[in-house]
């Protein structure tokens, strides 16, 4: 007889894990909206308008379009892999969104390494749109397959330098506790925790760049260059196959910004020490999530030497110091 | 020597660069040989779009063809136009008067800045930044409805005739003008701090795709291409024609020859444009815009001409002969933009893809004009 706890918890968790897919494909509408209505503002033109009132129905006309065409396979394509790419771009994503506590009370599930699970799963997702352009069978997509494992090696090296330093300060690799620790008002934040390193301002910046680039947004946006690769590794995908991509880049947004709340913003915590919950925490994320989109019509694409000479030899230098710091602040102060 | 290490030999490949790829900006082919990233080898594919440009212009009267000649650089109509109306004015001897002279300056350089406005937007497309598009498309506008008031046209403007124009410009367009000229200044400030100075910008145009003026010299490249390279070649300097010579302008020359130097030289020229245009407005004399007697179908002597004009991609020349019919006998274009792709295959050489792009886009090419 199984004990009705473990039945509870099974429910529970699925659940959550459906609400998740539901939350992480609403992101991907609703941020697929926002993408286009944000940079009309900045572009001198009105955006989608006609789909229900102010275009709000947009995604849902996108999605159904999507979902009614074919996923064309062509020849000399490694069909399981091909198919098998969204599903490995998607899956992970949805996870790092488990672990990741909304607020007090909304959380999937708290566990004590939820850092480590967090990076562990979004580091799958590059595997899966390399194996999506490799099996593609398409030029344009196996440039992109082999930018995109070079751009996320390079990037994950100082995120996670970065990371190694908030958790030797924090002492924990439980988000919840680590979200604890910055209870109270701004300056509580990790990210002004100038008693910590005084570099914290910026490793938020480094955090935050980086997590652009294992986004794979623009101006790092190298796998799906448009002007250069056509649609990079998504080249040969269409119908549902293109929108689980399209989904996961959005999830993946999420998840980093949902991270740089947690980590650097204090999580669901107030700016000013008031009734903490869910809605701050929603609010942090969206803000990132502008930043974000802003950042992508504000400035043209980087060279890929660029990109990973910005990478070895100023972030990781970067991260390094500041981990450095971190340890020498820590053993004198701590 | 093991079996290992002859597998890792160099490996090139072939990619095809279009005839339908987002940064051929129209039907252009470029058949490049690829070692990973690098380009060994670049080979532009042309004539997709050909459609006997210069023998229509062969069997057809001199006013007939005249409408095609738009179709050659539609982005910069009014220059073939030019060319071809001055060049069949020079073969049948047709004076042309003043005021149809500065009206042709006038619109011919409000649309070499609408030309060069577009290729801004464009070219930031092609190294990914998709904002400034809209922004250059609205000062655009601009001009086309002022142009289009005018000229009837929005784009293919066949508005110079033989002996002047169709339509004399009324207050409206100088004011117009005038408004513009204004407007287009207090932008070029917003222009040079978002795109100019932008450090992504920067790193992906200084120092990339550097062209040398003897290579410009080799292959024919005019325009900003070879003022880019330090070369201060102009046909409205060096052989003047129309009324150019009583401007005060100076030529935009970089000596760098990388794509930052051709993107200087065109912001630089939007602005000396905007200079002819005032002063082309404040000398403006009235009279007739359209010689007289013009005779309705034109037979020119028995001769041979050719004339260039400055178009906003460089030299665009006319060469005509004529047997004396009602048909020229021989007709030639010289397109800038043929010319300035030529250049393509030598100097993308030992380039990453997306900086072959950006020399590509720098070379501000309109495919109907190459393919005619």
């Amino acid at each position: 007889m199984i004990p009705q706890e473990i039945i509870w918890e099974v429910v529970r968790l699925t659940l959550y894990v459906v609400g998740l897919i539901a939350f992480a494909a609403f992101n991907a509408a609703y941020l697929s909206l926002a993408e286009r209505k944000v940079p009309a503002l900045f572009q001198l033109r009105y955006g989608p308008k006609e789909v229900g009132p102010y275009g709000l129905l947009q995604p849902v006309a996108d999605g159904l379009k999507l979902m009614s065409k074919q996923l064309l396979v062509q020849d000399g394509t490694d069909v399981f892999l091909f198919k098998l790419a969204p599903v490995m771009v998607i899956v992970p994503a949805v996870m790092c969104l488990a672990v990741i506590p909304f607020s007090e009370t909304v959380s999937a599930r708290n566990i004590s390494l939820g850092l480590l699970a967090v990076f562990s799963f979004s580091s799958v997702h590059v595997l899966g749109t390399m194996l999506g352009g490799w099996a593609s069978y398409n030029k344009y997509a196996s440039i992109a397959a082999a930018r995109v494992v070079a751009q996320n090696i390079a990037y994950e090296i100082p995120l996670l330098l970065v990371v190694v330093a908030l958790v030797m300060a924090t002492h924990t690799c439980n988000l919840h506790e680590i979200v604890d620790q910055q209870a109270g008002a701004f300056w509580h934040w990790n990210v002004f925790r100038f008693q910590v390193s005084p570099l914290m301002p910026v490793s938020f910046l480094l955090f935050f760049i980086c997590m652009l680039a294992e986004a794979n947004r623009a101006p790092f946006d190298m796998y799906e260059a448009e002007s250069e690769l056509v649609a990079g590794a998504f080249t040969e995908y269409s119908g549902m196959g293109f929108g689980l991509f399209f989904i996961a880049e959005y999830a993946n947004i999420v998840v980093g910004c949902s991270m740089a709340t947690v980590l650097f913003l204090g999580g669901w915590h107030c700016p000013f020490g008031l009734l903490p919950g869910l809605h701050w925490f929603l609010i942090k994320l969206y803000v990132l999530c502008f930043c974000v989109i802003w950042v992508r019509w504000s400035f043209p694409r980087t060279q890929f030497y660029t990109l990973l000479n910005l990478s070895w030899k100023l972030l990781i230098p970067l991260a390094f110091i500041n981990l450095v710091l971190t340890a020498v602040m820590l053993k004198i102060f701590g | 020597m093991t079996q290992g290490t002859q597998s890792i030999h160099r490996e090139t490949f072939v990619l095809n660069l279009g005839p339908q790829h987002p940064a051929t900006h129209g039907v252009l082919r470029i058949k490049l040989t690829m070692d990973g990233e690098y380009i060994e080898d670049a080979e532009p594919v042309i004539g997709y779009g050909h459609r006997m440009q210069e023998k229509m212009g062969e069997n057809r009267s001199y006013a007939k063809y005249l409408p095609n000649t738009a179709r050659l650089d539609y982005v910069a109509a009014m220059f073939n136009t030019h060319g071809y109306v001055c060049a069949v004015e020079r073969l049948a001897g047709i004076a042309v008067p003043e005021r149809a002279e500065f009206i042709r300056v006038i619109t011919a350089e409000l649309n070499r800045v609408a030309s060069h406005l577009l290729w801004v937007g464009a070219f930031l497309v092609d190294l990914g930044g998709f904002t400034p598009l809209l922004y250059t498309f609205d000062d655009r506008e601009q001009i086309l409805d002022l142009l289009e008031a005018t000229t009837g046209a929005r784009l293919t403007f066949c508005y110079y005739r033989f002996g002047g124009v169709c339509n004399d410009i009324d207050d409206d367009f100088v004011a117009g003008t005038r408004k513009f000229i204004a407007h287009l200044r207090s932008r070029m400030p917003m222009y040079h701090a978002f795109i100019t100075k932008n450090i992504i910008f920067r790193k992906r145009c200084e120092e990339i795709a550097v062209i040398s003026a003897e290579t410009c010299r080799k292959f024919g490249a005019t325009g900003p291409v070879i003022r880019g390279s330090g070369v201060a070649y102009d046909v409205r300097k060096l052989e003047p024609y129309s009324v150019y010579p009583r401007f005060n302008f100076n030529v935009p020359v970089y000596p760098e020859g990388d794509c930052m130097a051709r993107y200087r030289v065109r912001m630089d020229e939007i602005e000396e444009s905007l200079r002819i245009l005032e002063q082309a407005l404040d000398q403006l004399p009235g009279g007739p815009v359209m010689a007289e007697k013009v005779p309705r179908i034109l037979k020119p002597a028995k001769g041979d001409c050719y004339f260039n004009v400055e178009s906003a991609r460089g030299t665009f020349g006319v060469r005509l002969v004529s047997d004396g019919t009602d048909k020229a006998y021989r007709l030639k274009l010289r397109s800038p933009c043929f010319s300035n792709l030529s250049l393509f295959q030598e100097c993308s050489r030992g380039l990453l893809l997306p900086d072959a792009l950006a020399l590509l886009g720098s070379l501000d090419l309109v495919i109907p004009d190459i393919d005619r």
